[in-house]
């Protein structure tokens, strides 16, 4: 295995975009689309286009959206099936199996839901879910995820850009990180007894990061709000940082002037750094990070995939790091 | 119930048992039933199978002594195969799905993460043990070379628990460690309780402390 040499934006390879069925055999799945008679795996892709959204799998209550026009934000890979998506999970606060959440989260209570925005900020305020979900127009947005544990999804989410909230409750001079502290209720979280963790779960961005239009709050996924194991009701995404960092269930978003320390940094500050990107060039100690394994997509014997620097957004969010060691600052 | 457990299908009863984790992990992985990442699912079970074998042919000599059903000596080498068995299937899974056989990439990687240096040292302590299980072997070492070469498991077990313990140690989740752990402790310390039982008592005969 080689590691792949930054080169910036790298392009997609044809087989990623287009199913396989539709470039071997265009002419007859054209012929297909045309009566209305392609299977639904195809009329999901191909309705991808038409519609704007992926369609939802009639689970839970529809989140509708449009199509998202930031930059590196609809990726025509794969989806991975919402099955997966939604049983394999890392939750702590619902058991450390991956199958854990999807069991235990039904306890979760989504509403009411309220966050309260405090510290650095003008407009400090608690903002009810509902308020949340109208404060900005829901986009779809297609994205891979790299868990630091050597996996990755690519899940169509629904929600908008952080920054349209950081935004709205206008940052003071002083704010130069954001702290995101997730529910931690006993009653609801199963997993809170286990000392995994110091409750609650914290994850940090430095500002700038999180204005990124690629930093999203999300609220649901495949077209629907999100399944509880998936930290409904709101959760961040970061696509260019490993899983972890997109915390779910969130309760409280803190403006900061100092770096704040995130819960995996305090169980293991050697392992787990503030900025977590994802990079195939900076091993962690018990994964490899220089490939990943494509759940729901990669059968059994296949091999895995590079791993991409950046996750492959590097040509959104590079620059954004310029001159900062990466090995150092992991 | 030393007669019953004598009985002639005993032993090839426990030799199709010991293959059921087996053929439930091929099954799932034929009939796509071992969930999103069936890859570390086969990792795991394995895994977890190897040392579950090792406890159980740990076991077997302290049940012995406390039973007095003696004939429960007579699997002690099948289980200690079978821990080698499930642990070399566990080697093939990681070398397989993980590393997709690239040797060079298997001989960077070992070294490179600790959780997976134990684990291929346990593994290859266990080498020579599969190696001389046979009869043949026994007679050619002689018995006493044969027992003293076959303590090398004091060091596997420990080494598998340890790979264990690091390997989980990326999410501070012990608990099921622990188990392990514990369940090792207890059929280690027994022997150093007997062992010095007999020193103090005065016995020689090695074979009755160490076997």
């Amino acid at each position: 295995m080689h590691f792949i040499k930054d080169r910036g934006h790298r392009p997609l390879r044809g087989d990623s975009v287009t199913p396989r069925a539709v470039y071997v055999d265009r002419r007859n799945v054209l012929g297909k689309l045309a009566a209305g008679s392609a299977g639904i795996a195809l009329a999901s892709w191909a309705g991808r286009d038409a519609l704007g959204q992926t369609a939802s799998p009639g689970k839970l209550r529809p989140l509708p959206a449009g199509k998202s026009a930031v930059s590196g934000a609809l990726t025509m890979e794969k989806l991975t099936p919402y099955l997966d998506v939604s049983t394999y999970n890392n939750f702590s606060e619902f058991g450390t199996d991956k199958s854990d959440p999807a069991r235990h989260a039904g306890s979760l209570k989504t509403q009411p839901w309220t966050v309260v925005v405090e510290g650095e900020v003008k407009k400090p305020g608690t903002w009810d879910i509902d308020a949340l979900l109208k404060l900005s127009a829901m986009e779809e947005r297609i994205y891979r995820m790299r868990c630091v544990e050597g996996w990755s999804m690519v899940i169509p989410w629904v929600g908008y850009s952080l920054a349209e909230l950081v935004r709205r409750v206008e940052p003071t001079g002083n704010a130069k990180f954001i702290q995101f502290v997730t529910l931690a209720d006993k009653s609801q979280m199963p997993g809170l007894r286990s000392s995994v963790l110091d409750w609650p779960y914290v994850e940090g961005l430095r500002l700038d990061e999180a204005m990124h239009p690629l930093a999203m709050l999300a609220f649901g996924l495949y077209g629907e709000v999100l399944p509880n194991q998936n930290g409904a009701p709101v959760r961040l995404v970061v696509p260019w940082k490993y899983g972890f960092k997109s915390a779910k269930s969130i309760v409280r978003i803190r403006f900061v002037d100092k770096q704040p320390k995130t819960s995996w940094e305090s169980a293991a500050a050697s392992e787990y750094g503030f900025y977590s990107n994802v990079n195939p060039k900076v091993d962690h100690p018990r994964w490899s990070q220089a490939s990943e394994r494509r759940i729901g997509d990669d059968g059994l014997l296949s091999k895995k995939r590079p791993t991409l620097m950046f996750n492959g957004y590097e040509a959104q969010v590079g620059q954004l790091y310029a001159g900062m060691d990466l090995a150092k600052f992991y | 119930m030393n007669k019953l457990l004598s009985h002639r299908v005993v032993k090839p009863l426990l030799f199709l048992l010991a293959l059921l984790p087996f053929a439930s992990l091929l099954h799932g992985a034929w009939s796509n039933g071992l969930g999103p990442n069936p890859a570390e699912a086969l990792t795991r079970g394995t895994g977890d199978w190897t040392l579950r074998f090792l406890c159980l042919t740990l076991a077997v000599t302290p049940l012995r002594q406390i039973t007095g059903w003696v004939v429960v000596a007579r699997w002690r080498r099948m289980l200690g195969l079978y821990s080698f068995f499930y642990g070399l299937l566990h080697f093939l899974c990681y070398a397989w799905l993980d590393m997709g056989f690239d040797v060079a990439l298997i001989v960077r990687d070992i070294p490179k993460r600790p959780f997976v240096l134990v684990g291929t040292l346990s593994l290859l302590l266990m080498l020579p043990l599969a190696a001389t299980s046979f009869n043949r072997a026994l007679r050619a070492l002689g018995a006493r070379r044969w027992r003293l070469l076959h303590r090398l498991v004091y060091a596997i077990v420990p080494l598998g628990v340890l790979h264990f313990f690091w390997m989980r140690s990326a999410k501070n989740d012990f608990a099921e460690v622990a188990w392990y752990a514990i369940i090792v402790a207890l059929l280690l310390a027994w022997r150093a309780w007997q062992s010095w039982r007999a020193h103090r008592a005065g016995i020689t005969e090695p074979q009755r402390v160490t076997s």
